[in-house]
């Protein structure tokens, strides 16, 4: 017997549970870009809390928070550049924040309103896919345009590991690796599709070694070290924007929360696993960190949480003064140009709608 | 010009679209190199490079979820499926998303793509090569649904359809690949879509048709006409969205109608077409609808296909039923 191949899949983390670090950090390490971080992981904890008390009071649709999750997706939005392409799932609200999506079109669209996805920045980023791993072929094909074109872009697709298990992603991560195609897929492990626990969705090591099977560099990061996810975003999108092909990273986390509102997962899970999971949440050990070494202490979070809080408050009345659109708006997004066949369907939409009007 | 067969005729508007709009790539299994199973991408591979002509993994979902990517980035991706047998999974992306996009963003990306794939029985192909099942896709909101019946339909409709702004899934009827020729003008010219085409004006009788099947009807409306019947013939071309005025118009001249489709019977598009006639041209009617279609059955396997395709005498016969209604 000869050996055909050998596989090797390594794990990076640099600061403990307490930010004390694990090994050498990155050398060309950037503390100031670090506290950009944090303020967004800050922002981004503030806001989901806020959005679900609007769910609660019947403000908001069903959200789905990222509570002990916010390092991957603020490690990995601002590993990209500007005109990179996102290519969400609907857990990655923070990362569309980071790139400049309004808070207030967030609220928008799990408020129940389509305009929500109509971003006024990162134009060309994708809307939240809801149906899991589906999204990831869009990443194939939105990176073969950006490499037919020669453009120095790059896409980055979002997930979960519940959909690890999905043919779309395996379909995807396969086609993106023929096709040697500048995307990253970054794989959210946060333990649990809603009530199935990771080790019932694969019986997989890890979900970073089902890279080495689409033939694309798979890495496993630990997704509560905001350091470790930058690096190793970062790394695998310089390497596809130099024309080195895909990558996936998977950034092991756990969901603190619920799956989304609509969720109760004291149902599924005891709370002592939970609260293990606690203290290795992402924020306390950045936080530690920053401080240790100067760049962060009690002042500037107590200003940073009033500043955030203001503005949330802000996209929040923003959000509710957005008037209920005309019902003929349903017709009018589907196609370029409305076809005849729906002319009459649309009008009597909107009669029934102005009709309600009269009637209130 | 050039007498063409209908997958000739397929492959110049492929070639025209390529030529006239570098953002037009086409993708599938076998479509590069070896040209497509029914040639419909022969040369293109040669012409336009491997990069435009691509040869995808053998795997569907990804051939219909990458040609939405692609087309919201700003291609013009023309997907073949090979047989609408193995177009299933790409349902997921052509419901999900690809008929969805503009809407779900307010405009802000659209997903101008083209679902390719053919489509019908009656070529003795294996199990899972001949169904019509184009209804599944007709019931999708956003999305358009062409089927050509001649090779100058099928050159200006896929040209239309490439250059449409929206997702369009385009089945070409296979048993009609090489069933005859006809003078195509490779002028880059269209043909409106959202529009059926009459193929035989008549005064008696109204049948509705497309795909394949047009063959057939048109066979049977040559026989009525001995008969002393004259029959109108639609191709309606566009399943979705229908463009019942013209079928409307039609059939509030000739009173009757008889819908004819290789597709199962039960929601099949003639069952959509026979409802708003029922609710828009009732007045109109001197003799009950009647529907010749697939059986609500399994396509069989070749031996017994024959039995299952609606045959020139099953058309007769609903020709003659509605034409004696009194």
């Amino acid at each position: 017997m000869t050996e055909a191949a050998r596989f090797v899949i390594e794990h990076i983390g640099f600061l403990d549970p307490k930010g004390e670090p694990l090994q050498d950090l990155p050398s060309d390490l950037d503390l100031d870009a670090l506290v950009e971080c944090y303020r967004a992981m800050v922002r981004l904890r503030r806001f989901d809390a806020k959005a679900v008390a609007l769910q609660r009071t019947g403000r908001l649709g069903t959200y789905a928070v990222s509570l002990g999750q916010e390092a991957i997706p603020i490690g990995v939005a601002s590993a990209m550049r500007a005109e990179d392409v996102l290519v969400p799932s609907y857990r990655d609200s923070g990362a569309l924040a980071w790139r400049g999506v309004g808070l207030h079109e967030l609220l928008l669209y799990w408020g129940g309103d389509e305009r929500g996805s109509d971003f006024a920045q990162s134009r060309q980023d994708f809307p939240f896919s809801i149906p899991v791993a589906s999204h990831c072929l869009h990443a194939v094909g939105v990176s073969y345009a950006i490499k037919l074109r020669r453009e120095p872009k790059v896409a980055v697709c979002m997930i979960g590991d519940g959909a690890t298990s999905n043919g779309a992603f395996y379909e995807a991560i396969n086609c993106a690796g023929v096709l040697n195609v500048p995307v990253v897929f970054v794989i959210s492990n946060n333990q649990w599709a809603i009530s199935v626990p990771r080790s019932a969705q694969t019986a997989a090591e890890t979900l970073a070694q089902k890279a080495i099977a689409a033939g694309m560099p798979g890495v496993q990061v630990d997704g509560n070290d905001l350091i470790a996810v930058r690096q190793a975003t970062s790394e695998a999108i310089e390497r596809a924007r130099n024309g080195g092909g895909p990558s996936l990273i998977e950034a092991l986390t756990y969901r603190l929360s619920d799956h989304t509102t609509a969720d109760d997962a004291s149902r599924y899970r005891a709370a002592d696993m939970v609260e293990a999971a606690q203290a290795e949440e992402p924020m306390t050990r950045l936080r530690a960190f920053l401080t240790a070494s100067g760049h962060w202490d009690n002042k500037m979070e107590q200003d940073l949480v009033e500043a955030i809080d203001r503005e949330v408050d802000e996209a929040v009345e923003r959000y509710l003064a957005v008037p209920v659109e005309s019902a003929t708006a349903m017709f009018d997004h589907l196609h370029a140009k409305l076809p005849l066949a729906l002319k009459n369907q649309r009008e009597a939409a909107a009669s029934e709608t102005s009709g309600d009007h009269s009637d209130g | 010009m050039a007498d063409t067969t209908l997958i000739g005729a397929v492959n110049l508007a492929l070639a025209r679209a390529m030529e006239e709009d570098e953002r037009v790539l086409v993708l599938g299994e076998d479509v590069g190199v070896n040209g497509g199973v029914f040639r419909a991408t022969e040369g293109l591979h040669q012409r336009f490079g491997a990069d435009r002509v691509i040869d995808t993994p053998l795997a569907e979902l990804a051939i219909g979820g990458v040609a939405v990517g692609m087309a919201a980035a700003g291609l013009r991706p023309v997907a073949e499926i090979q047989f609408m047998g193995f177009i299933y999974p790409t349902i997921d992306q052509m419901l999900s998303h690809a008929s969805r996009l503009r809407n779900r963003t307010r405009g802000r990306l659209t997903c101008p793509m083209v679902l390719r794939a053919p489509f019908g029985g009656g070529i003795h192909a294996p199990e899972h090569h001949s169904e019509s099942t184009e209804a599944l896709f007709a019931q999708i909101p956003g999305l358009r649904v062409v089927v050509p019946s001649t090779p100058k339909r099928a050159y200006g409709l896929l040209l239309a359809a490439i250059r449409d702004p929206d997702p369009v899934v385009f089945l070409e009827p296979k048993r009609l690949y090489r069933a005859f020729k006809q003078m195509v003008k490779d002028d880059g010219k269209a043909l409106e879509l959202d529009r059926c085409f009459v193929l035989r004006e008549g005064h008696d009788l109204t049948m509705v048709t497309w795909g394949a099947m047009t063959q057939e009807t048109l066979e049977a409306a040559d026989k009525l006409h001995q008969e002393g019947v004259s029959a109108e013939v639609i191709d309606v071309a566009t399943l979705k969205p229908l463009d019942m005025p013209t079928i409307l118009a039609s059939v509030e001249k000739t009173g009757r109608c008889v819908i004819v489709h290789e597709a199962a019977r039960i929601c099949g598009v003639g069952a959509e077409i026979a409802a708003s006639l029922a609710s828009d041209g009732l007045l109109s009617l001197l003799a009950p609808i009647q529907r010749v279609t697939g059986y609500d059955t399994v396509m069989p396997l070749p031996r017994l296909e024959a039995c299952y395709l609606p045959s020139v005498d099953r058309i007769l016969a609903a020709a003659r039923q509605v034409m004696d209604f009194s």
